[in-house]
């Protein structure tokens, strides 16, 4: 029971461990098994819907990782998912074979356009799934861990470090729209078939994907708060107020960071390689800075530093996004402005921050 | 044939093995001559400003040191050289008999033995007063075995035996954030106390206390000293003569007095330099 106690200390980790739990099983039944015509009949389109916020909750949670408990504010995690994307999205590529528009047997459809004769070499073995699951991980974790070793070692902190994550996501936008690329430019990767046999199409997959998701995010979850909850979870804390008195204690604050950081990019990756097969579509849109900009808000909105802060923080704000942005089109930036501006002043804990004060004043 | 070959003779020697090869044992302190600290003929300049000059100082084991000086004198530069942080232009400066303190990096000081505090009291203040000292406890500090770490029964008793020394016991549950001026230096001191330092450089401890805790953090040094040595540096002259067997007067970079409270105080240089007189 000691061991778990971990979960168990954060009393509103719990009610959140429970939705998840939850959701995990109801929706794809009140999806698959309850007739459409039922009250409690869950569409297909809402089903991939809070699917992708699901995604967006776990990449919420990995940036809070750095943010909230590091004090890393790292404008450009949008890279580390969007690679996780193209990761999963080049492997749901090769699973088109010849369905695709030109019937190819092994390019896809954007290099016979451009009238390219072979594979280019980085595409070779994203037709095996396991290949796939493992660079989904590992080429985030690498870039991450190149530019953490350059980042910190140099000792580059602060507002610099977010202005240079923000230029590492857009000068990767502007490298995927690149047709030469190799990534499919500006239209990206899509037209996607099949993800290990089961079809995209079919409600029974999506209700599968929403599940993994969902699963996916209690586990890390689970490891994320396992994290913060060990002494080094209380070294990270400590090294966001006094960095120079961590060094001093016998830390090596530079080690810490980038290891939280590439596991944050580790996060962040799977992030992307879940939501691609939901929304159909991956492109470079993904790495813009404004998209990185965004998650820190989901962050600043649910409450940094508390995990379960960041996922309800992105659940809310992209619902209230999705709402709005169908109810009143124009007004969707004014709003997520001012809601930027209303938290930072008024709630500078977010919505955990509002829940905390509520319970110990009852 | 076998000629050219003896003359690499000297190159596999099968008794030995390379220089390089042998890994490097950081010396253990060694203080069988009773003194912990030698500094020799230290000066360092900033820009042509002499701010420690041909300083000579020594310091028993066990021993509590204080240490005054107008403002300027070289106290701050002299405890920077001891931790590492600066590099003296001349001089030796050995911690015991076989450790040169010159040679080392800041980390490997501290790794040594030589725990300073600063003036302004740094404590993690979002953190509980137990955690403060659980992170500072000497202990493996890489990344994996620090996410692994669960505090051994030692470890807690160690913990608590600190909070006892430095008067928190009651408080390890409050946040350091939370804590009186007075008590965040004493948690300080606490965690220093963590590394098991052997030599302890303390920096104007007292500076803003009320008088209680004034005299409270005079028993606490007090207390301390005998298992480990200390040096003071402090302005506030009552709390120097409240626990100061013996007393070292700087004056522009060098040695202008030591001896006890008394002599010191009836010292006709020292009254004119550093009471104005």
């Amino acid at each position: 029971m000691k061991r778990l106690s971990f979960i168990f200390d954060d009393k509103l980790g719990i009610p959140l461990l429970i939705a998840l739990g939850a959701a995990m099983i109801m929706v794809p039944v009140l999806n698959l098994m309850v007739p459409e015509t039922n009250f409690f009949h869950v569409s297909t389109f809402t089903m991939s819907l809070w699917g992708k916020y699901l995604t967006y909750a776990m990449l919420a949670m990995a940036v809070d990782l750095v943010w909230g408990y590091l004090g890393i504010l790292s404008l450009g995690h949008g890279v580390f998912f969007g690679l996780g994307g193209y990761a999963m999205g080049m492997y749901l590529m090769r699973q088109i074979g010849t369905r695709g528009e030109y019937g190819h047997p092994i390019l896809p459809d954007f290099m016979v356009f451009l009238n390219w004769d072979k594979l280019p070499w980085f595409w070779h073995g994203f037709d095996m799934f396991p290949f796939a699951a493992v660079m989904i991980v590992l080429v985030p974790c690498l870039l991450a861990l190149v530019f953490g070793w350059l980042a910190f070692k140099s000792r580059v902190t602060g507002v610099y470090l977010s202005i240079i994550t923000q230029a590492l996501t857009y000068s990767l936008m502007l490298a995927f729209f690149r047709n030469e690329m190799g990534f499919g430019g500006n239209n990206g990767l899509t037209d996607f078939k099949d993800l290990l046999g089961f079809s995209l199409l079919s409600d029974g997959t999506k209700a599968g994907l929403f599940a993994v998701t969902a699963g996916c995010l209690i586990l890390a979850y689970l490891a994320c708060r396992y994290l913060v909850s060990s002494k080094l979870g209380r070294v990270l804390a400590a090294i966001r107020d006094a960095e120079d008195r961590v060094r001093f204690l016998g830390y090596n604050v530079e080690t810490v960071k980038l290891w939280v950081f590439v596991f944050s990019a580790g996060l962040a990756g799977i992030a992307g390689a879940l939501y691609v097969p939901q929304v159909g579509i991956i492109n470079p849109s993904e790495f813009s800075p404004l998209n990185s900009i965004e998650i820190v808000v989901w962050v600043a909105v649910g409450g940094r530093g508390t995990l379960y802060g960041a996922v309800a923080g992105a659940l809310v704000v992209n619902w209230a996004k999705s709402y709005l942005t169908g109810a009143l089109p124009d007004a969707w930036l004014f709003a997520l402005g001012a809601l930027f501006i209303v938290v930072t002043i008024f709630l500078p804990k977010g919505i955990a921050g509002l829940i905390r004060l509520r319970k110990e004043a009852a | 044939m076998i000629q050219p070959l003896k003359a690499f003779r000297e190159f596999w020697p099968r008794d030995r093995v390379f220089d390089f090869l042998i890994p490097e044992i950081p010396p253990v302190l060694d203080t069988s001559h009773r003194v912990i600290l030698y500094l020799e003929g230290i000066s360092v300049s900033f820009d042509g400003f002499k701010a420690i000059n041909d300083l000579n100082l020594y310091v028993d084991k066990g021993e509590l040191r204080c240490i005054i000086g107008p403002n300027g004198a070289g106290k701050t530069t002299m405890m920077d050289i001891i931790t590492g942080k600066t590099k003296p232009d001349s001089g030796i400066a050995w911690f015991g008999q076989t450790i040169n303190l010159l040679s080392r990096t800041e980390p490997e000081i501290a790794e040594a033995g030589i725990g300073r505090k600063f003036q302004k009291p740094t404590v993690f203040e979002a953190h509980t007063v137990f955690e403060n000292l659980e992170l500072a406890m000497a202990s493996d500090k890489r990344v994996v075995p620090t996410l692994f770490s669960s505090l051994t029964g030692e470890q807690k008793d160690m913990i608590d035996q600190t909070l006892e020394i430095v008067g928190l016991s009651e408080s390890f549950k409050s946040r350091a954030g939370s804590l009186s001026h007075g008590q965040k230096q004493w948690l300080e001191i606490g965690m220093l106390l963590m590394q098991k330092p052997v030599l302890l450089l303390v920096d104007e401890p007292v500076a803003g206390m009320t008088r209680q805790e004034m005299e409270k953090t005079a028993e606490l040094l007090t207390s301390l000293a005998g298992n480990r040595s200390i040096i003071v540096v402090e302005h506030d002259m009552d709390f120097v003569r409240s626990i100061a067997r013996k007393v070292t007067v700087l004056h522009q970079g060098s040695i202008l007095a030591e001896g006890n409270m008394d002599d010191i105080q009836n010292n006709p240089k020292v009254r004119e330099v550093y009471l104005g007189e």
